[in-house]
C-alpha cells in the first residue's frame, strides 16, 4: 500500500516534506537564491499538493494512526477526519500562495538569515499541520507550541528594531497564557480517566458544571490564539510586526488553528455542548467584531488596520461558531448546519482575502519602504498588479457581491434571519440585535477598506519618493494572483465550496445543508425559506449591462478625451498633502463612537509656525485592563525579588528556617 | 422562463431606466412650486443627461483607469438592483439569482465605488466627499438591512418579489412593526439619496457637499451616467419603498399580461404621491450639519431595531 492510498500518511509525509525543506535551508543559510527562493518554491509546491489531497479526502471516514515517536508509553495519536481534512484544504491553498509570494520576497540583509527564516517559516507550516491532525493532547499540545515558538521567532525577525522584540515578547506571552488554558481545558476532558487521547475524551462523561468549566476553559486558551477581545491585544502588536508573508501566514491560517481548536472541543470532544454556551461564545464575537473594525478604522499604519480586521473577522467566525452552538443545543439542526457552513465559510475566506491584503502591503512597503498611510498614495500608478489584486481583495473583504466575503456574510445573515423558532423566547429577541451588530460590522469593514485602498493606491502620491515605485517582481505577482483567484472562485461558485464542507457539518453536528443546496450554480440554503442567490449569474448578468452601456455609449457618441488638471474649486493651491490622510478618514468614526477610544489631541493654533496636529487613540482593554496586571505583575516580581539576595549565607538561613518550621509541625 | 416573465423583467428594468429621471424632475417640480420658485420641466434631467453626453471628457491628468470605470460600474450596480425590485409584476426570474441582502450588497458596490473613483484624482475636495459618503453609508447600510429584515420575518423569505406577494396579499392589515420600519426606511431614503437635511442635491458650495463632492472631477459621459444612476437609485429606494409597504396592485404571476397593464398606472400614480411627500419633507426641514448625520441615522437604524423588536413581540 502506497502511501497515496492513506490520505492521513500523504498529508503526513507532505507535512515532514515541509520539515526537510526547512532542514534543507540550514545547508546554504546564506543564499537567498537556494534558501530564500527555490526551497520556498518547493514548498509551495507541497502546499498545493496538501491542498489537493486534503479536499480530495474531506468526505472520507476518519482514519487513525499511532506515531511510535514522543515520551515512552505516551505515542503520537494522529486522526484524519472531515474537519482536519478541511482545515488542512485551508492551510495548503492558502499557504501556497503565501509561499510563492515569499519566494520573491526575502532579500538579503533583511534581519534574520534565510536560510533560518526558510526553516522557521516551514516548521511553522508543518507544527500547524500537525495541529490539525493531532488526536491526542500531547502530541496536540507539542504542535501548539511549536507553532507558538516558531511563529514568534518569525516575528522577531527584525528583532534589532526595540518595538518589535517588544511585540514579539507580548504575543509570546499571551500565546502561553493560552495554552495554559487549553492544557487545563484537556485536563478536565479526561474526565479521571488521566487517558489523554481525543477517543477517551469522547467517551469520558463529564458533569455539566465540569462540561462548562472544559469549554470556557477552551474558549480562554483558542480565544487568546484567536484575537477574541479582550484577549486580543497581542495580535495588532504581532502581525504588523512580522515580515508580511508570516502576516498572511499568522492571520490568514494561523488565527483558524484556533477556530480549529475550539470546534474540535466543543462538538468533537465535549459532544453534547449546552446550548447557552452559545450565547457567551455569540456575545464575545459580537464584541470582538464590532471593536475590531472600529478600530480598524482609525489606524494609520496599514498593516496594523488589516490586523484589526482580523480581529473583526475572527470576532464574525465566533459569532456564527455561538449561534451554531444555540441551535445545536436547542436541536434545530438545519439552522445548526447553516451557522457552521458559513463559519467554515468564512475562515477559508478569510484566509484568503487577508492573506492576499497582506501580501499586498508587504509589496508596497518593499516598493516604497513606507508602512504609514499618511507617507502613500497614487501607487496605482506606478504599481498596477498590486493595486488591482489588492483591489479584489478588500472589495471582498468588504463583503460586496460578487465575490467570497459576501458568500459568508450572507449565509450567517439567513442564519440569523431564520431564527425565530427557538424555543426560547430571550433568544428570539437576542438574535436579530446580533444580525443588526452582524450588519453594522459589514458596512464599517466596507468603509475601512475604502480607506485603506483609496489611501494607499489612489490620488496623488503624498511623497516625492513614491514616483520610484516598482511594482511587484514575477513570483510575487504570482502568488497575489493566486489568492485573488481564490476570492473570485470561493465567491462565484459556493454551492460546490458548500458540497465539500457539508461532510465536516455531518462529522460535528450530524446534519447538514445536503439536499438543500440548489442547482449547480444556485445557493439555497434553506429551500423551505425561499432565499437565493446565484453568484455566477449576478457577475455575468452585471458584466453584460456594464458592456452594453459601455458599448451604447461608444456607439451613439463620440468619445474625445482631453486631459487637464485637476478641478481646484477655484483654490488654485491644492496640493497633495491637502487629500484626506489617514486620521482624516478616520475622524468620522473616532467623532461617532467616540466613547469606545482613549484618545488625546493635540490641535495646533491658528498662529504656530509650524503647526503640527497629533492624536492618539489607545485601546482602553490595554489600559485599563492590561496596563494595571502588568504592575500587579511587576510589584509581585519586586516583592519576591527580596527574598532573593544572592547571598548564599541567606539561602541557607531559608532552608533552616523552613526545616525547623517543618519540623515543629510534624513533632 | 415563460414569455410574461421575461416581459416583465425586460419591462422592469426599461421602466426604471426611462421613468427615474422623469422621478427627480417631478420631485424637483414640485419643490419648486412649494418655494413659490418657477418650475422647471419634468424633463430637465432629461436635458440634463442629454446634454452632458454630448460633451467633450475632460480627465484630470492623474486619474486612473479605476475613475473611468467606475460610472460603468455604478450604473450597471443600479440597473441590477432595478432588476430585482418588483415594481411592476413579481414574476422577475432574474431575482433567484439576487435576493433583498443581494440588493444592498449591490447598493454597497455602488456606493464604495463612488468613493474610490472619488478619490483617485486626490483633490481635498473628492476625498472629503469620498469620506463623507462612507460615512453616511456605513450607517444607512445596515439601517436599510435591517428594514428588509422585518420584511422578511414578517414574510419568511428574503426574496423580494415573494416578499411583494405577501404583503399584497394583506392590504389593509397594518403591522406596527411595519410603521416603525416605515420611518426608518424614508430616514434612510433620503440620507442615502444626496436629499435634504442629510445633503443638499442643490448646493454648490464644495464644502457643506457630500454626494456632489465625489462627482467633482467627473464630466461629459461619465458625469451622465453618475447622474443617471444617481436618479436611478433613489428610483430604486422609492420602488423598495412601495414593494415593502404598500405593494398592492402589484401584477402577480396568476393575473396574466393584464395585471401588468394595470400596475404601471398604479406605479406611476404611487410613485407621483411618493415624490410630493418627499418635496414636501424636503421643504419642511432644514439640512443639518454633517456632524449630526450620523445622529439622524442612528435613529433609523433604531426605528428598524425597533420594528424588528416590536414584529418579535407582538409576532406582527
Amino acid at each position: 500500500m502506497g502511501p497515496l492510498a492513506s490520505p492521513l500518511a500523504a498529508c503526513l509525509l507532505l507535512l515532514a516534506g515541509w520539515g526537510a525543506i526547512g532542514l534543507a535551508g540550514l545547508l546554504r543559510p546564506r543564499s537567498v537564491e537556494f534558501a530564500g527562493r527555490i526551497l520556498f518554491l518547493v514548498g509551495a509546491v507541497c502546499g498545493l499538493a496538501l491542498a489537493i489531497v486534503a479536499a480530495a479526502n474531506i468526505a472520507a471516514p476518519p482514519e487513525q494512526m499511532v506515531l511510535p515517536i514522543g515520551l515512552p508509553d505516551l505515542p503520537f495519536h494522529l486522526r484524519l477526519d472531515p474537519l482536519s481534512s478541511a482545515f488542512l484544504a485551508l492551510l495548503g491553498a492558502a499557504s501556497t500562495g503565501s509561499l510563492i509570494f515569499a519566494a520573491g520576497y526575502f532579500r538579503q540583509g533583511e534581519g534574520t538569515l534565510p536560510g533560518l527564516l526558510c526553516l522557521q517559516f516551514h516548521i511553522f507550516l508543518a507544527s500547524m499541520g500537525l495541529v490539525l491532525l493531532a488526536d491526542d493532547a500531547y502530541a496536540f499540545m507539542v504542535a501548539w507550541e511549536t507553532m507558538a515558538l516558531s511563529s514568534y521567532f518569525l516575528v522577531a525577525t527584525r528583532h534589532q528594531i526595540p518595538e518589535i522584540r517588544r511585540a514579539g515578547f507580548l504575543y509570546l506571552l499571551m500565546a502561553h497564557v493560552g495554552a495554559i488554558g487549553i492544557l487545563l481545558c484537556f485536563g478536565v476532558l479526561q474526565g479521571g480517566t488521566w487517558q489523554f487521547t481525543f477517543d477517551a475524551m469522547r467517551a469520558a462523561h463529564l458533569t455539566p458544571q465540569w462540561a462548562t468549566i472544559a469549554f470556557l476553559l477552551a474558549l480562554f486558551g483558542f480565544g487568546t490564539k484567536a484575537g477574541l477581545v479582550p484577549l486580543h491585544v497581542w495580535l495588532p502588536e504581532a502581525h504588523p510586526a512580522a515580515p508580511s508573508p508570516v502576516s498572511a501566514l499568522m492571520s490568514g491560517v494561523m488565527l483558524k488553528t484556533a477556530v480549529y481548536g475550539a470546534l474540535r472541543v466543543t462538538f468533537d470532544l465535549l459532544g453534547a455542548p449546552q446550548w447557552w454556551w452559545g450565547l457567551v461564545a455569540l456575545a464575545l464575537g459580537l464584541f470582538s467584531a464590532f471593536y475590531g473594525v472600529l478600530f480598524a478604522a482609525v489606524q494609520t499604519d496599514m498593516k496594523r488596520l488589516l490586523a484589526w480586521s482580523s480581529i473583526e473577522n475572527i470576532g464574525l467566525v465566533f459569532t456564527a461558531f455561538g449561534i451554531t452552538i444555540v441551535f445545536h443545543g436547542v436541536g434545530l439542526e438545519t439552522l445548526a448546519a447553516l451557522s457552521l457552513v458559513a463559519l467554515l465559510y468564512h475562515c477559508v475566506n478569510h484566509a484568503f482575502m487577508k492573506s492576499l491584503l497582506f501580501l499586498g502591503t508587504g509589496a508596497v512597503l518593499h516598493a516604497t519602504g513606507e508602512r504609514n498611510l499618511g507617507r502613500l498614495g497614487g501607487l496605482i500608478h506606478r504599481m498596477p498588479w498590486v493595486a488591482w489584486l489588492t483591489l479584489v481583495g478588500a472589495l471582498a473583504i468588504a463583503g460586496l457581491p460578487p465575490l467570497n466575503g459576501f458568500v459568508s456574510e450572507w449565509l450567517l445573515l439567513q442564519a440569523f434571519l431564520f431564527a425565530d423558532t427557538v424555543p426560547r423566547a430571550f433568544v428570539n429577541m437576542l438574535l436579530p440585535i446580533g444580525a443588526a451588530i452582524v450588519a453594522l460590522c459589514a458596512a464599517l469593514a466596507g468603509y475601512v477598506m475604502v480607506k485603506f485602498f483609496g489611501v494607499i493606491f489612489l490620488g496623488q502620491p503624498r511623497e516625492a519618493a513614491l514616483a520610484q515605485a516598482h511594482d511587484a517582481g514575477r513570483l510575487e505577482r504570482i502568488g497575489l494572483l493566486w489568492l485573488a483567484a481564490g476570492c473570485v472562485l470561493l465567491g462565484l461558485f459556493p454551492v460546490q465550496v458548500i458540497g465539500q464542507i457539508n461532510a465536516v457539518s455531518g462529522l460535528l453536528l450530524g446534519a447538514d445543508l445536503g439536499s438543500a443546496t440548489g442547482s449547480w450554480w444556485l445557493l439555497a440554503p434553506a429551500a423551505s425559506r425561499q432565499a437565493t442567490y446565484g453568484p455566477l449569474v449576478l457577475l455575468l448578468v452585471g458584466a453584460a449591462v456594464i458592456a452594453l452601456a459601455a458599448f451604447a455609449v461608444r456607439a451613439v457618441y463620440h468619445a474625445r478625451v482631453r486631459r487637464g488638471a485637476a478641478w481646484d474649486c477655484g483654490f488654485a493651491r491644492l496640493d497633495a498633502r491637502m487629500q484626506d490622510t489617514a486620521e482624516g478618514f478616520g475622524q468620522p468614526i473616532r467623532h461617532v463612537f467616540q466613547p469606545f477610544f482613549l484618545m488625546s489631541r493635540e490641535l495646533p493654533s491658528p498662529f504656530d509656525a509650524a503647526p503640527t496636529y497629533r492624536v492618539l487613540v489607545v485601546d482602553r482593554i490595554w489600559r485599563f485592563a492590561y496596563e494595571p496586571l502588568g504592575q500587579i505583575v511587576r510589584r509581585s516580581a519586586d516583592i519576591v525579588a527580596r527574598l532573593q539576595q544572592g547571598r548564599i549565607a541567606t539561602y541557607l538561613l531559608y532552608s533552616f528556617v523552613t526545616l525547623i518550621v517543618l519540623l515543629a509541625l510534624v513533632l | 422562463m415563460s414569455i410574461l416573465a421575461t416581459l416583465t423583467q425586460i419591462l422592469a428594468i426599461v421602466v426604471a431606466l426611462l421613468a427615474a429621471p422623469a422621478f427627480l424632475g417631478w420631485i424637483n417640480q414640485c419643490r419648486a412650486w412649494l418655494q413659490n420658485r418657477r418650475a422647471p420641466s419634468v424633463l430637465q434631467p432629461y436635458r440634463g443627461i442629454h446634454k452632458l453626453f454630448h460633451k467633450e471628457i475632460v480627465l484630470a491628468a492623474n486619474a486612473s483607469p479605476l475613475f473611468r470605470a467606475a460610472p460603468y460600474i455604478v450604473f450597471g450596480m443600479m440597473t441590477l438592483a432595478a432588476a430585482i425590485i418588483p415594481s411592476l409584476g413579481t414574476k422577475l426570474p432574474f431575482t433567484i439569482a439576487a435576493d433583498s441582502i443581494a440588493l444592498v450588497g449591490l447598493l454597497a458596490t455602488a456606493r464604495v465605488f463612488v468613493s474610490l473613483a472619488a478619490m483617485d484624482v486626490g483633490t481635498a475636495f473628492g476625498t472629503l466627499g469620498a469620506r463623507r459618503e462612507m460615512m453616511v453609508g456605513f450607517l444607512a447600510e445596515p439601517a436599510l438591512l435591517m428594514v428588509i429584515f422585518v420584511a422578511a420575518l414578517v414574510s419568511h423569505t428574503t426574496s423580494l418579489p415573494l416578499i411583494a406577494e405577501r404583503q399584497s396579499q394583506e392590504t389593509l392589515a397594518l403591522y406596527p412593526s411595519l410603521a416603525f420600519t416605515a420611518v426608518a426606511f424614508t430616514l434612510v431614503l433620503l440620507a442615502e439619496n444626496a436629499r435634504i437635511p442629510v445633503d443638499n442635491p442643490a448646493t454648490h458650495l464644495e464644502l457643506t457637499m457630500i454626494h456632489e463632492a465625489t462627482l467633482l472631477e467627473y464630466s461629459a459621459h461619465h458625469l451622465a451616467l453618475m447622474e443617471w444612476a444617481a436618479a436611478l437609485k433613489l428610483f430604486n429606494y422609492a420602488c423598495v419603498g412601495i414593494t415593502l409597504f404598500v405593494p398592492f396592485g402589484v401584477a402577480t404571476e396568476a393575473q396574466g399580461p393584464t395585471g401588468l397593464l394595470l400596475a404601471l398606472p398604479l406605479l406611476a400614480g404611487k410613485l407621483l404621491v411618493a415624490g410630493a411627500a418627499l418635496a414636501v419633507l424636503e421643504t419642511v426641514s432644514a439640512k443639518l450639519r454633517v456632524f449630526r448625520a450620523p445622529e439622524f441615522l442612528a435613529t433609523a437604524f433604531l426605528f428598524a431595531v425597533l420594528g424588528m423588536l416590536v414584529h418579535l413581540l407582538l409576532g406582527a
